[in-house]
């Protein structure tokens, strides 16, 4: 097993080194290759799935561990492992960088450089797993950091006309939250003596003050909420997807946001007396995110925009989801996040489709769509009408289930679930309105004589439809690996 | 094959039909058609089955995902009255497939289409087997999304997308308050499923507030979805949808969930009697709101979808005095004869090429089914006997009166609320009955069409659901010794009171329309027509006090995130770079200014070094 975990950063990291030394006329080479990395990376991580080896200890029970002391002078070492709350998303994030590299392949000569797009891909594939593998702060925090870079290139190469802006607003803007991260991680580890996740989550905060706690809690919240993102730290998230390249917009929101929520829940594990401390303030900020979210999307004009935005809804109910610090919100946290992956890699797929056919993102110069492309219409139906969440279809799970958790603790929380539900309600308004604008009706100019669904296109597309409806009807995909673990953290926090 | 087994095919035949059917190619007309007639058929033959086999209920269910302490199941939880209600939504789902495939013979999306109606059927045939509540609430939803569908299929219409639209959002709206409703009892009860809710509920495990809180949201999902006042106004703007898709969603579908559910949540009901007194509230209303706004439509498909707004209405009234029997009753003969006169009306439509009556006229000559379907269909409307409607609407009425005296859960206030309505509801039925049947029928034809009927296959449907329309009431009474004995006892009285009231209705349509019959009988309403005709104005009410200001709410939202929050954030970069610039500006002084500031620095550090000196 252990192999395979380090197979899972080495393959990628390596191949993203071959592809960027390839000379540039070798460019579709260079594009084939890097997918056959991702395709690699993700039987590797596909092979990781196993069962934990110690099931009665608490705290993280790894399925598969790699040790290796780092710098034992300063106590770190280089921990590596996974279990049932990592997997699917190490997994979401290998199978998503595979999607985004064949379709790069097929996008041809569409796309200039996309060899050096897809080396980038691939170093921000080794930071993202890494960040979900990472069972050292430190080395936690080093992984975070590595995804940066790559995708503000990402952006500021292969991005809309306005990408230098939105490239350099997107990196300052989470520089600004990995210095908070940094401090907080160095405010945890000074305080227990030690950066391993296993022990420090083992112990559920023993031996840190209360006060440490709260400092080392806010901190790193607001370095996550950054990520996440969390109202009202969320407006580098629409510039950067409005003009990223379709590929960035699909890992950006698809797991690169996941870091931020993923690592709220590994915290609340750490330091869980600061993590119930500020857990309302959290909550009452992720019903502000999700009705701002879609409030802000019903008044949407733009395309990328609008998904962008409904990303910070979404995302608030994951959030709310994990503030509640119960069980029942950390199943529907995680299951949401897998979802939003999903379904929202999907929905930028399309967007970008759209864009790329029409020259507009603008909504009210598209129109009758599915008179000129009936493939592209019913899968981007499909998309919107799981992102508002209807029962049957993945997106229902984590945002039901975070007002369930809510409700489960009552007063306040009694009103922010009710709150969010009425948040869903809206999510329906927008969606609806976006299909109304971009499907029906009588087909404009601009969407006249489109290019219908291709066949690149629905195989890089379909595996993710695929698990919208399958993850939809059985949750427990993911859920029946996240149970055990999440009962583990439960325990140490409560 | 055991009952169990043949409850969950219920939904999952014609499910995995949907997904074939949503995948296959435009062309693929035939194939879709086989499809969908086939899963429908198939489901009906098992529904029929089931009900014919079913002794005592039965149940099982598996556990589909834990979220904390609590397990979500899927599974069926079957009774009689639930198989009745899964034969008659396979009655009007295959009548509605067949009758399709000609009705939509030159539409190129077909093939959706048919694959949809197939996603619709396995969706209520999933709310009517679920043992759960979650499992519920995915058909529920899901049939919420394929009446949006489906209602916004026509390309030719241009309000179709709107309609669309407003029917998922208006009942979303209401299902915010059903999923909230779901949470509080399976929080409550520990449980989604019905069987450990109702254990609850019956020991006394949950407090009276917590209860009347979950059957009061659960209610608001169920005016959503069965159109009652004041989350209806969705259903007459639906009928821009295909006419066969009028017919599933008035007849067997959507509409009959809401109070299919009522009746099957039943218990929790029982034990909050300010929810039943809400319900009859909303039933009184409705259905007098609803028999008000059908004497004054032009358009035959909005007459009727107000006529379904009035006869759901009766349903929730039966189920507001406590009796489901009468609930279900009502609800299987309305799935017939709605059915039958949605399909007949298409038929109309059809020949004539419009939907509107001042078109319409003479249009029995020539036309044999059809003429004789919107007669059965309308007669079984307006209770006349021994038609179907007649029945079930008196066993209604029984209901309430014999609630008068107080029984149970049941307000006496509120079964005079419901009696009352009910009995003036019965006068406007027999108005507007009436005036359908002449305006469209008899007369003069005013429009420029040759009337025929229709093709064999969308003329077998008709025939079929006639059977019903006509029968129903008589083998129920007649036949089925547990059923009458359920229902509350034939009333002499009360059955001359209600025929003669719709005899008073009837006949003052007629003679409205006998002083000229090319004219609209409704123009004797007075002024109040036009308030009838748009339906007291409560469309624009929802405009002024939703609509617009949730609409306003997301404009001022959306500036305030985009100057204030995100204003902050680029200023802060604006600000930091203004700041550089000064400094740069600063230091941009030339060769005297910095010789100047090296000298004021020198100075400074000399004085700064005397004055320690001295003062140390």
């Amino acid at each position: 097993m252990t192999w395979l975990l380090l197979a899972t950063l080495v393959v990628p990291a390596l191949g993203a080194a071959v592809v960027a030394a390839l000379p540039g006329r070798l460019d579709q080479v260079g594009r084939i290759l890097a997918t056959v990395v991702a395709g690699l990376a993700l039987l590797a991580s596909l092979a990781l799935y196993g069962r934990p080896v110690d099931p009665d200890a608490s705290g993280i029970r790894p399925w598969a561990e790699y040790d290796v002391p780092w710098a034992s002078g300063l106590d770190l070492s280089f921990h590596l492992g996974v279990d049932g709350i990592s997997w699917p998303l190490v997994v979401l994030t290998t199978l998503l960088t595979l999607l985004c590299c064949g379709y790069t392949v097929w996008q041809g000569p569409a796309v200039t450089g996309g060899k050096n797009l897809l080396a980038l891909l691939l170093v921000i594939e080794v930071g993202i797993v890494g960040v979900f593998a990472a069972l050292d702060l430190v080395l936690f925090f080093v992984f975070f950091e590595v995804t940066l870079l790559p995708m503000y290139a990402v952006i500021a190469g292969w991005g809309g006309p306005d990408r230098r802006h939105a490239a350099r607003k997107f990196v300052l803007y989470t520089l600004f939250g990995s210095v908070l991260l940094l401090v907080g991680v160095f405010t945890v580890v000074s305080a227990a003596g030690t950066a391993d996740l296993v022990r420090l989550s083992a112990g559920g905060g023993e031996g840190i003050t209360r006060g440490v706690q709260v400092a080392a809690f806010a901190l790193l919240a607001l370095a996550f909420a950054v990520k996440s993102p969390l109202w009202p730290l969320h407006t580098w998230l629409p510039d950067a997807h409005t003009e990223a390249p379709t590929v960035g917009s699909v890992i950006l929101a698809g797991v690169l946001l996941k870091m931020g929520t993923y690592g709220l829940i590994r915290v609340a594990g750490v330091v869980p007396t600061g993590a119930q401390a500020l857990a309302p303030v959290l909550g009452v900020l992720a019903v502000a995110a999700i009705l701002v979210g879609s409030l802000v999307c019903l008044a949407q004009t733009e395309l990328k925009r609008l998904i962008a935005y409904s990303s910070v809804g979404h995302m608030g109910f994951v959030l709310l989801g994990i503030a509640t610090l119960t069980a029942a919100g950390f199943q529907a946290a995680l299951i949401g996040n897998i979802a939003h992956g999903v379904i929202t890699g999907l929905l930028f797929f399309l967007a970008g489709a759209i864009k790329d056919r029409a020259h507009t993102g603008d909504l009210t110069a598209l129109g009758g769509l599915r008179e000129t492309a009936p493939g592209l219409a019913g899968l981007l139906g499909f998309a919107a009408i799981a992102s508002l969440g209807l029962p049957g279809l993945a997106g229902f799970w984590g945002e039901a289930f975070a007002v369930y958790a809510a409700l489960q603790l009552g007063s306040l929380w009694t009103v922010l679930g009710v709150l969010g539900a009425v948040g869903g309600a809206f999510t329906a308004a927008y969606f609806l309105r976006l299909l109304r604008r971009v499907t029906h009706g009588p087909a404009v100019d601009t969407v006249a004589g489109v290019v219908p669904l291709r066949t690149g296109e629905l195989v890089a597309w379909g595996p993710l439809a695929v698990l919208a409806l399958a993850l939809g009807l059985v949750p427990g995909l993911v859920l029946w690996l996240t149970s055990d673990p999440v009962e583990a953290l439960i325990q140490v926090i409560s | 094959m055991t009952s169990v087994g043949l409850a969950a095919s219920l939904p999952v035949v014609p499910f995995l039909a949907a997904l074939a059917g949503l995948l296959l190619p435009l062309r693929a007309r035939r194939l879709a058609a086989v499809l969908g007639v086939g899963a429908t058929g198939i489901a009906l033959l098992a529904a029929g089955w089931l009900a014919a086999t079913l002794a005592d209920p039965v149940e099982s269910a598996v556990t589909v995902v834990e979220f904390g302490d609590v397990a979500v199941t899927a599974g069926v939880r079957v009774d009689q009255i639930a198989a009745l209600v899964a034969v008659a939504v396979g009655v009007v789902a295959c009548g509605v497939q067949l009758y399709s495939v000609s009705y939509l013979h030159d539409d190129e999306r077909y093939v959706p289409y048919a694959a949809q109606v197939s996603l619709f059927t396995a969706a209520m045939l999933n709310v009517v087997v679920a043992g759960d509540l979650v499992q519920l609430l995915v058909g529920w939803e899901v049939m919420g999304i394929c009446s949006y569908l489906l209602i916004g299929h026509d390309r030719r219409l241009p309000e179709a997308p709107g309609a669309a639209v407003k029917a998922f959002l208006v009942t979303r709206v209401g299902d915010v308050g059903f999923w909230l409703g779901v949470v509080v009892l399976g929080l409550a009860a520990g449980s989604f499923q019905f069987a450990d809710v109702f254990a609850a509920v019956a020991g006394g495990d949950i407090g009276a507030a917590t209860l009347t809180t979950a059957a009061l949201l659960l209610l608001a999902g169920v005016a959503g979805k069965s159109a009652q006042f004041p989350l209806h106004t969705w259903l007459p703007d639906a009928m821009a949808g295909p006419t066969p898709i009028s017919a599933l969603i008035h007849a067997a579908t959507m509409v009959a969930a809401g109070v299919y559910v009522v009746g099957r949540l039943f218990p929790v009901y029982a034990a909050a009697p300010v929810a039943l007194a809400v319900l009859a509230v909303v039933a009184a209303v409705t259905m007098l709101l609803g028999g008000l706004a059908a004497t004054a439509q032009d358009d035959i498909k909005r007459v009727l979808a107000w006529s379904t707004v009035s006869q759901i209405g009766y349903m929730a009234a039966a189920l507001a005095v406590g009796s489901t029997v009468a609930s279900t009753f009502h609800l299987l003969s309305h799935a017939a004869f709605k059915a039958l006169l949605f399909l007949a009306a298409g038929a109309v439509i059809h020949a004539v090429g419009s939907n509107l009556m001042s078109l319409m006229g003479g249009v029995r000559v020539g036309t044999p089914v059809t003429f004789w379907s919107i007669t059965i269909g309308l007669a079984a409307l307006a209770g006349l006997p021994p038609f179907a409607g007649f029945w079930s609407k008196e066993s209604v009425l029984g209901a309430a009166y014999e609630a008068t005296v107080g029984h149970g859960a049941v307000a006496p206030w509120a079964a005079w609320l419901v009696l009352t309505s009910g009995l003036l509801t019965v006068l406007v039925t027999g108005w507007y009955a009436t005036r359908l049947w002449l305006r469209t029928c008899f007369g003069q034809r005013r429009g420029d069409f040759v009337p025929h009927d229709p093709p064999s296959l969308m003329r077998w449907p008709l025939v079929v659901l006639a059977v019903p329309s006509a029968l129903l009431g008589v083998s129920v009474v007649a036949v089925s010794a547990e059923w009458s004995e359920a229902l509350p006892p034939f009333d002499p009285l009360l059955s001359l009171l209600v025929l003669a009231l719709t005899a008073l209705g009837a006949g003052g349509a007629w003679l409205a329309w006998r002083r000229d019959t090319a004219a609209d009988p409704a123009v004797t309403l007075g002024p109040a027509r036009t308030v009838f005709a748009r339906a007291f104005y409560l469309d624009e009410v929802q405009d002024i006090l939703v609509v617009r200001p949730a609409w306003a709410l997301a404009r001022v939202v959306r500036r305030v995130d985009e100057r204030l929050v995100d204003g902050a954030v680029e200023g802060t970069g604006t600000g930091a770079l203004g700041l550089g610039r000064l400094l740069t500006a600063a230091h941009r002084a030339g060769l005297p200014g910095y010789a100047t500031a090296v000298l004021g620095g020198a100075v400074l550090i000399g004085v700064a070094a005397v004055l320690t000196e001295v003062l140390t």
